[in-house]
C-alpha cells in the first residue's frame, strides 16, 4: 500500500509544480505579450497610477502638460490637463484613459512614466517603488518657444494651414502649429471629443486633430522650384546665369502652360531672363523649361536626395507624419518609368502630382541654409529628472548631405534676392538678411490657392528656417499671405536664437 | 497490511512536537501580522488601525486551535496546522485587501470552522475509527449534499453552475462538505472490499461504474466540470492505493475522458467553458450568449479569465506588493469578477509576485508531502486511505482551479483550499486537517 501512496504523492507534487511552472510562464514569458493587449486595463491604470512628467515650452517655465490628482477605488491616480489649452496641440498630443495617447504623449511615454531604459532614472523608479511612494516620471522641456507658437497659432486661426520654424543648424524645432486646432482638455470630457470633431473650419474636413505640419499634404507650388534648381546647378547643366527666354508661358504636350497673373491679370511674360533672376521672379516657363531639360526622373532624384519619399524623424508618432512625393491615387507613388509617366514642366515648378508636408519643405529651407547638410528635426530639447538632473539631451545629428556647399551658396543668394527684389518682400525685416522663396499652389479649376512661403534668416549665418502653408486662399499669393506671417516668427525668434548661440 | 517501518520516528530533539508547532505558529503569527500592517500602510485611505485586530483575531484563533491540538492529539504532525494558518492567513489577508467587509465574514466562518475543527478533534480524539462504521451513512450524506442545489428553492445557479445552496441569509457551497464525506467513505468502503476489487474480476467493476457513473451524473446536474474532475480524481486515487492495480487508473482516466468528450458536445455550458481554455481571444466579433450580441470573445464570455491573466501577468517577478495591486478600472469598477472566491490566485499573483505565489505553492507543496507522510505512517487501511485521500483531495483541488485560472485546463468554479473566501470551503478545509491531524497522532502514538 505504502508504495501506492508514494505513487500518489508524487503525482501530487508534480500536479502542484505544474502550477508553478504554469506561473512562471504567465509571469516572465508571456507578461510582455499580456501588457500589450489593447483590453488590458490593468497596464491602463498603472499608467494613471503613476505622476507622469510634466512638458513645459523652450523657456523651462511655461507648463504645457500637467497632472490632476484623484481618488478612485482606494488608489490615487493622475489625470492630464493641459493649462495652455491649446499649445501644439497636434505635437503634444493627450494622455487620457479612454482615448489612449497621442503625439508627444505616446512618443516620449516611457520619458514621461519613468519607464525609459537609463540607469538613473531606474534606480530612483525602484526606490519609489521600495518606499511605496507615487512613480514621478521625467519632465520633457521642448524647443518650442511660447511667443514664436503663439504668434503662429494666431496668424492661422480661423485658417487652415501649418507652420514650421527650426533651427538649421542643430534641427531643434522652434515652432509646429496646425490649424484648426483643439482643446486636449476636451478630448477626455463627456461630449468633449465630438464637440472637437465637430470643429468648424474653412477647409473640409477640418480634421482639428490632424498634425498638418507633418501629415498635412499641399502641392509645394513655387517652393519646389528651389528643389528644380538644386538639381540644375549640381548637375552643372545649367549655371545661375544660364539665360532663357520666357514668353509668357510654356509648352507642355502642345499646350501652353501659362505664368502666374501680374498685377494687370495677364500672364507675365520676362522675356530674356536668366535662371537666377526667373527664381526670384518666379518664373514658371523657364522653370518648366529646365525641368523638361533636366527630366522628371532627374527633378524626382533631387527630391529623394532632400528627404522625399521618406518620412522625416520626429518625436511624434510614426503614423502622425508623412513622407513627401509624387501621390498617385491617394498613394506615395515613385514612378518606375518617369520619363513616360510624369510631366516634367510642370513637376519641375511644383504641381503636377507632387505633395508635401510642411516639415519636409521646412527641411528644404534649413538644408540650404546649413550648407546643404539636412539636420534631423527634433521637438525636445532636454529630459531632466524630477529632482532636476539631465536624463538625456538629444545631440543635433546629421540626417543628409543634400548638396555642395557651393550649390548651397547659389540657392541661399537666389533666395535672398527673392526677399530683396522678388515675389517675398513681405517678408523682409530690417537689419536683418532674409532668404525665402514663395509659392502659390493651384489647388483647383479656381481662384484659390495653397499660400506657401519658405524662409530662414539671418542669410549668412541662419538660426531659423521654416515654412508656412495656408490652405485655399482666395487670389491667395505665398508672398501676400504667408510671407507676412513667416515675418512676424522670424522677428520672434531672432533675438532669443542669436542670443541662444552667442 | 503494511507496516510503517518503525525506524522512521526517532525522537530527534527533546522539543515535543507541541511545543515545535507554537513556535512554528509564532512565526505565522508574525507574518499575518506584518502582511495585515502592509496592506494597511498601502491602503491608508480606506483601512484603519482597526484592521491590525483582524491579525490580533487570527493568532487567537489559531492558538485555541494549538491549546485543542495539544489536549486532543498531542502527538500529532506539528507542520500541518501552521501550514494551514499561514495559508489561511495569506487568504484572509488578500480577502481583506479587496474587500474589508468580506473579510469579517470570513473571519467569522474561521471560528465556526475552529470550533468544528476543536469538536472534531475530541469527539474523536480516542479513536477516529468508529467513523468506518458509518460508512454507508457518509456515502448517502455524500450524495444529499451534491445534489442539495437541485432542490427548488434552495440552489442557486452563479456563473452558470448550480452549485450553491442558499438557507435565509447563510450561503452555502455543500460540494466542498461532500467532498470530504466522499473521502471518508471511500476509505471505510474500499479498506473493506479492496481484496475483492484487487481481483480484478469483471463483476466486482460495478462499484467503479457506479461511481464513475455518479460522478458523470454529478457533471451533468451541477454543470461543474471541475468537481466532477475532483471527486473521480479522488476516486481513482483511492482506488489505486486499496488495489495496487494500474489499469483501474487507466481504465477511470478512458471512461472519464469519455465522459468528457460526450459532455463537451452535449452540455452548452461545458462546451463553453473548453472553447473558452482553448480560444479566450478572437480576433474577431463571435455571438455572445450573455448579452445575445456580437462580441470579441475577450469582451465576453472569457472575460474572466482573460482579465485573471492580464492581473497574473502584471504582477511579474516580484509583485506590486499587498495592498498596491489593481483590481478595479479608473473609473472604480471591479475588474476580475469572483476575484476572491475561485480567482484568489490571480490577486495573490499580481501582489506578490512569481516569487511569492511561488512561495505559496511551496507551502501547498509541504503540507501535500506532510500528509502523504502521514499515510505512509499510519498503521491500517482505513487510516492510510483516508489520510492519503484527504491529501490529494487538497492537492488536486488545488491542482484544478489554479490550473485553471493559470489556462492549463478548463477553468471551473471550485476554492483554493484555505486560502479563499467561502464559509463552506473554510469548515470543510479545517475538517480535512482534523481528519489528518487525528490520523497522525494515532500513528506517532503508538510508535
Amino acid at each position: 500500500m505504502n508504495r501506492q501512496i508514494s505513487a500518489v504523492a508524487l503525482v501530487s507534487l508534480v500536479l502542484l509544480t505544474a502550477l508553478i511552472v504554469g506561473t512562471t510562464y504567465w509571469q516572465t514569458w508571456a507578461e510582455g505579450g499580456l501588457a500589450a493587449r489593447q483590453d488590458n486595463e490593468i497596464q491602463q491604470v498603472a499608467q494613471f497610477e503613476i505622476r507622469r512628467g510634466k512638458i513645459y515650452a523652450s523657456d523651462g517655465t511655461t507648463v504645457l502638460a500637467a497632472n490632476v490628482r484623484k481618488k478612485v477605488g482606494g488608489q490615487t491616480l493622475y489625470f492630464r490637463t493641459y493649462p495652455t489649452h491649446g499649445f501644439a496641440s497636434q505635437a503634444i498630443g493627450y494622455s487620457t484613459e479612454t482615448r489612449s495617447r497621442a503625439g508627444l504623449e505616446q512618443e516620449e511615454n516611457a520619458f514621461l512614466t519613468a519607464s525609459n531604459q537609463d540607469l538613473g532614472t531606474f534606480f530612483d523608479t525602484i526606490g519609489d517603488k521600495l518606499r511605496g511612494s507615487t512613480i514621478t516620471g521625467n519632465n520633457v522641456i521642448l524647443n518650442l518657444q511660447v511667443r514664436a507658437q503663439r504668434i503662429a497659432q494666431n496668424a492661422l486661426a480661423g485658417k487652415c494651414g501649418a507652420v514650421v520654424a527650426l533651427n538649421p543648424t542643430t534641427g531643434a524645432v522652434y515652432v509646429m502649429a496646425s490649424s484648426p486646432t483643439f482643446d486636449p482638455n476636451l478630448i477626455e470630457k463627456p461630449g468633449g471629443y465630438a464637440k472637437v470633431q465637430a470643429t468648424k473650419a474653412p477647409c473640409h474636413p477640418a480634421a482639428p486633430l490632424l498634425n498638418r505640419a507633418t501629415q498635412g499634404l499641399y502641392p509645394p507650388g513655387s517652393t519646389f522650384k528651389t528643389i528644380t534648381a538644386a538639381a540644375a546647378l549640381d548637375d552643372h547643366v545649367f549655371k545661375a546665369s544660364s539665360s532663357f527666354y520666357d514668353p509668357g508661358y510654356c509648352t507642355e504636350y502642345g499646350k501652353r502652360v501659362s505664368n502666374a497673373l501680374d498685377q494687370s491679370g495677364g500672364a507675365e511674360a520676362f522675356g530674356n531672363i536668366n535662371l537666377f533672376d526667373a527664381y526670384v521672379h518666379s518664373v514658371n516657363a523657364v522653370y518648366c523649361q529646365i525641368g523638361q531639360k533636366l527630366g522628371a526622373g532627374r527633378v524626382l532624384e533631387e527630391a529623394k536626395k532632400f528627404g522625399f519619399y521618406t518620412v522625416p524623424p520626429l518625436e511624434t508618432p510614426s503614423d502622425s507624419r508623412s513622407a513627401s512625393g509624387l501621390y498617385n491615387n491617394g498613394k506615395l507613388w515613385y514612378p518606375k518609368q518617369p520619363q513616360y509617366q510624369v510631366d516634367p514642366g510642370r513637376l519641375a515648378f511644383g504641381q503636377e502630382r507632387m505633395l508635401v508636408t510642411p516639415l519636409q519643405m521646412a527641411l528644404v529651407a534649413a538644408t540650404v541654409a546649413n550648407g546643404g547638410v539636412q539636420m534631423a528635426p527634433h521637438l525636445v530639447k532636454t529630459v531632466r529628472s524630477p529632482s532636476g538632473s539631465t536624463v538625456y539631451t538629444p545631440h543635433p545629428q546629421r540626417l543628409r548631405t543634400v548638396l555642395t556647399p557651393q550649390t548651397a551658396a547659389t540657392l541661399r543668394d537666389m533666395m535672398v534676392q527673392v526677399v530683396n527684389r522678388g515675389t517675398g518682400t513681405n517678408a523682409q525685416i530690417p537689419g536683418v538678411e532674409v532668404a525665402g522663396k514663395t509659392g502659390t499652389a493651384e489647388i483647383c479649376q479656381c481662384t484659390n490657392y495653397d499660400a506657401w512661403f519658405i524662409f530662414f534668416a539671418p542669410a549668412q549665418h541662419p538660426v531659423v528656417a521654416g515654412a508656412v502653408v495656408v490652405e485655399s486662399q482666395p487670389n491667395g499669393f505665398g508672398g501676400a499671405v504667408s510671407a507676412p506671417i513667416a515675418k512676424e516668427i522670424m522677428q520672434a525668434i531672432l533675438p532669443v536664437a542669436s542670443k541662444a548661440k552667442s | 497490511m503494511q507496516r510503517a517501518p518503525a525506524t522512521r520516528q526517532r525522537p530527534t530533539s527533546s522539543v515535543t512536537a507541541r511545543n515545535r508547532e507554537l513556535a512554528y505558529l509564532i512565526v505565522v503569527g508574525a507574518l499575518t501580522g506584518l502582511g495585515f500592517a502592509s496592506v494597511y500602510i498601502a491602503r491608508q485611505s480606506e483601512v484603519s488601525w482597526g484592521s491590525l485586530s483582524y491579525a490580533a483575531l487570527f493568532i487567537a484563533l489559531y492558538l485555541v486551535a494549538h491549546v485543542i491540538a495539544r489536549i486532543a492529539v498531542p502527538n500529532a504532525d506539528p507542520y500541518l496546522l501552521p501550514l494551514a494558518g499561514f495559508l489561511t492567513a495569506v487568504g484572509l489577508t488578500e480577502i481583506y485587501r479587496l474587500g474589508p467587509t468580506d473579510a469579517f465574514k470570513q473571519g467569522l466562518w474561521i471560528v465556526i470552522a475552529v470550533a468544528l475543527f476543536a469538536g472534531a478533534l475530541l469527539g474523536l480524539r480516542r479513536d477516529y475509527r468508529v467513523l468506518e462504521s458509518y460508512k454507508y451513512l457518509f456515502g448517502l450524506g455524500a450524495i444529499v449534499l451534491l445534489f442539495l442545489p437541485r432542490l427548488p428553492g434552495l440552489g442557486t445557479t452563479v456563473n452558470g453552475a448550480r452549485l450553491w445552496v442558499h438557507v435565509g441569509p447563510l450561503e452555502f457551497q455543500p460540494g466542498e462538505l461532500a467532498k470530504i464525506f466522499l473521502i471518508v467513505f471511500l476509505a471505510a468502503y474500499l479498506r473493506e472490499k479492496r481484496e475483492v476489487l484487487a481481483q480484478g474480476r469483471l463483476k466486482d467493476l460495478g462499484p467503479l461504474l457506479l461511481i464513475w457513473g455518479a460522478t458523470m451524473l454529478v457533471l451533468v446536474e451541477t454543470n461543474d466540470l471541475g468537481s466532477a474532475l475532483l471527486y473521480f480524481g479522488i476516486f481513482l486515487a483511492m482506488l489505486y492505493i486499496a488495489t495496487a492495480r494500474f489499469s483501474y487508473v487507466l481504465a477511470g482516466l478512458v471512461l472519464f475522458a469519455a465522459g468528457g468528450y460526450v459532455a463537451n458536445r452535449e452540455i452548452a455550458h461545458v462546451h463553453e467553458r473548453i472553447v473558452i481554455w482553448l480560444h479566450p481571444w478572437t480576433t474577431t466579433k463571435v455571438y455572445c450568449p450573455l448579452t445575445g450580441t456580437m462580441a470579441l470573445r475577450q469582451d465576453c464570455q472569457s472575460y474572466q479569465l482573460v482579465k485573471s491573466l492580464y492581473s497574473i501577468g502584471s504582477g511579474g517577478f516580484a509583485g506590486t506588493g499587498l495592498g498596491k495591486g489593481t483590481f478595479t478600472t479608473p473609473d472604480g469598477h471591479p475588474l476580475i469578477p469572483y476575484v476572491n472566491t475561485d480567482f484568489i490566485y490571480s490577486a495573490l499573483a499580481q501582489e506578490l509576485g512569481l516569487i511569492g505565489v511561488s512561495a505559496l505553492l511551496l507551502v501547498f507543496m509541504v503540507f501535500a508531502a506532510r500528509g502523504m507522510k502521514i499515510a505512509l505512517q499510519a498503521e491500517d487501511g482505513f487510516s492510510k486511505l483516508l489520510a492519503a485521500g484527504l491529501t490529494f483531495g487538497f492537492a488536486l483541488q488545488t491542482f484544478i482551479i489554479v490550473g485553471g485560472v493559470l489556462r492549463e485546463i478548463p477553468v471551473t468554479g471550485i476554492t483554493l483550499p484555505f486560502v479563499s473566501y467561502g464559509g463552506s470551503s473554510v469548515v470543510a478545509n479545517f475538517l480535512l486537517l482534523a481528519g489528518l491531524m487525528l490520523v497522525s497522532n494515532r500513528a506517532n502514538a503508538t510508535q
